[in-house]
């Protein structure tokens, strides 16, 4: 492997030694003799299992509960419903001071989504508590339901989530997230040809080996031991410690070995739950998502609209863009108004473009809620950008690389949310991909520097 | 419930246990015995996670039934290093990097140890066949592939 520093601006003068050289890393060794301790490789005697009776209405209203057979089923220890949380209040980023508090541990009075968390049994074996989940009576009034977010804005489309009132996150910047720099429509009219496209993606799941779950025991001395996969352990000590109103010094929890993740296993769902059920019956309890749950009920990626309108010159630079981003809550927030925010600030991509406008929407819909995946809020933003410089490179005839070249972003040019662009290394990496890929370019683009300008 | 019997031998010790009825082995083994290399993935069959070697021959522990092991000699990757010295695949897929998160390293060396032994020296092809029963969705196929590879080579050049 080969290091060039001298890429970037400020070439480091530090030795890097390190890069390039190949080092064990730490956790194989457990990994390739099956010794390294996944939580569900915890095992308690005593230990209850959880199953979660789930709604299988999009949306609805809770008429009653009957757990009655439930609890009589052999082998049920607990069942629990809202009325058991102490507080049911789920809200993963309050720890960053991001609410907002619109989702319930378990359903209370309704369900805004087929999936929803609505009675948890806590039984001796995972059988019992899955026959018994079976044996909750739950009495629905079915509502209408809104899978499509440009429905979802539309006046009279069905109130998803009360608590927002209206089905989109409400910035403080209103009603959607905005980025305004230079004058977009005077960009526009003074185009050459002008683009205008949309790019529509699905939600996806991450599908990791290992699903979502926990292994809780309560201590001797009142405290919990809770072996998870998450993987946001502060998050996940913060919420559990609010919803349970339990000091977090009582709660101890160990994790940091994840069987894939890729941004799934960021939510806090399973913990707070599995360690009431240890605390309300004092035993240690298992709550692993089946196959199905971890495909159907974990969050997936938020599916994403994208509409980009761009204005072109002949000679290859791009004028003006307007970009209306959507990304697909689904029932409530988790991490979704925060995703939908990074499109804002990303969908000028990495190219210097005098006039832009966007405005990105968090908007809610009766489907599964979607959260954290690998760049999300940037990644289906970047393969619509790029598609779309593509497109706009065949519509004016010229090179798509020799394009990019064209508009790249250099350092001390502004950026559309006002931050000047820094160490961008942007040109110099296209020259290497030009070398690497054997895509020759005119030589004056070779010429290029992120660096010295009129170059 | 009545409880069934069953004896076998797992990576050179014999075990005993009392099972219930429709215990599956991958339970059994992890839960009853405490061998929790195989690991539990989807339940159904379809991950390779919970891969084993009963007999000579590559099964999912989750669809094998643990009343049908009786006599059966059993083999998961906790029991292959011998005396703290790693066995050949371990040690290439640890040289070679073919781990990521590790959930479904057990199974892939369990899957790659039964084409060894009935294959010493595969073809890349014939690696990816006896893998694609396996899931990796840290998506690192192809340092599993060259730590396979790899350890074919080792073992050929240890008998040469």
């Amino acid at each position: 492997m080969e290091l060039r520093k001298s890429y970037f601006a400020d070439v480091r003068k530090d030795d890097l030694h390190e890069i390039g050289q190949p080092r064990p890393r730490s956790d194989s060794p457990g990994h390739v003799t099956g010794k390294t301790a996944f939580f569900a490789d915890r095992n308690f005697p005593g230990m209850l299992h959880l199953k979660m009776v789930r709604s299988p209405h999009h949306h609805a209203r809770i008429r009653s509960i009957d757990t009655s057979e439930a609890e009589k089923h052999p082998g049920v220890v607990r069942v629990l419903t809202a009325k058991d949380v102490p507080h049911n209040v789920n809200t993963i980023l309050i720890l960053i001071q991001i609410g907002p508090e619109d989702e319930t541990v378990l359903a209370d009075g309704k369900v805004r989504w087929k999936g929803e968390a609505v009675v948890a049994v806590l039984a001796e074996t995972e059988r019992a508590a899955q026959e018994a989940a079976a044996k909750v009576k739950v009495d629905y009034e079915v509502l209408p339901a809104v899978f499509d977010m440009e429905e979802a804005l539309k006046p009279g489309a069905p109130l998803v989530n009360e608590y927002h009132g209206q089905n989109y996150y409400l910035y403080d910047s209103g009603e959607c997230r905005k980025v305004r720099f230079g004058d977009v429509e005077a960009g526009f009219a003074g185009a050459d040809h002008i683009l205008e496209q949309s790019y529509q993606s699905s939600p996806i799941e991450h599908a990791p080996t290992e699903t979502t779950g926990c292994v809780v025991t309560p201590e001797g001395n009142d405290r919990f031991t809770c072996y998870t996969n998450t993987q946001a352990m502060f998050f996940t000590l913060d919420n559990t410690s609010i919803i349970l109103q339990m000091p977090g010094s009582k709660l101890h929890f160990v994790g940091g070995t994840v069987g894939g993740g890729f941004g799934g296993k960021v939510d806090v769902i399973v913990e707070p739950i599995a360690i009431l059920g240890a605390k309300l019956t004092g035993r240690p309890v298992c709550f692993i998502y089946s196959r199905e749950e971890e495909m159907q009920i974990s969050s997936p990626r938020a599916a994403e609209k994208v509409v980009i309108k761009d204005g072109v010159m002949k000679d290859g630079r791009i004028v003006a863009r307007k970009v209306t981003g959507y990304t697909d809550a689904g029932a409530y927030s988790r991490h979704s108004p925060y995703g939908a925010q990074k499109g804002a600030g990303h969908y000028p991509g990495p190219y210097t473009i005098p006039n832009v406008w966007i405005d990105t929407y968090c908007v809610y819909t009766n489907r599964t809620p979607s959260s954290a995946m690998r760049g999300f809020g940037v990644t289906i933003g970047d393969f619509a950008l790029e598609v779309q410089m593509d497109k706009l490179a065949r519509l004016i005839g010229m090179d798509p690389l020799e394009f990019r070249f064209i508009n790249a972003y250099r350092d001390g040019d502004m950026k559309a949310h006002r931050q000047p662009t820094e160490g961008a290394a942007l040109i110099e990496c296209m020259q290497e991909a030009s070398r690497a890929a054997n895509w020759p370019v005119a030589e004056k683009f070779m010429a290029m520097s992120s660096y010295v300008k009129g170059v | 419930m009545a409880k069934v019997p069953v004896q076998f031998t797992l990576n050179g010790s014999e075990k005993a246990e009392f099972v219930d009825s429709g215990t599956t082995l991958l339970h059994a083994l992890r839960d009853k015995i405490g061998d929790t290399s195989p690991k539990g993935g989807c339940h159904q069959g379809t991950c390779g996670a919970c891969s084993v070697i009963i007999d000579g021959e590559l099964r999912l522990s989750c669809l094998t039934l643990a009343e049908t092991c009786d006599g059966a000699v059993i083999s998961t990757t906790s029991g292959l290093s011998d005396s703290g010295v790693l066995h050949p695949l371990q040690r290439a897929f640890l040289d070679t990097f073919a781990t990521q998160c590790g959930f479904c390293t057990p199974g892939m060396i369990m899957a790659a140890k039964v084409l060894l032994d009935h294959t010493p020296n595969p073809s890349r092809d014939e690696v990816v066949e006896a893998l694609s029963g396996n899931i990796c969705r840290c998506t690192g196929y192809e340092p599993i592939i060259q730590a396979v590879l790899t350890a074919a080579r080792s073992n050929s050049q240890n008998a040469a």
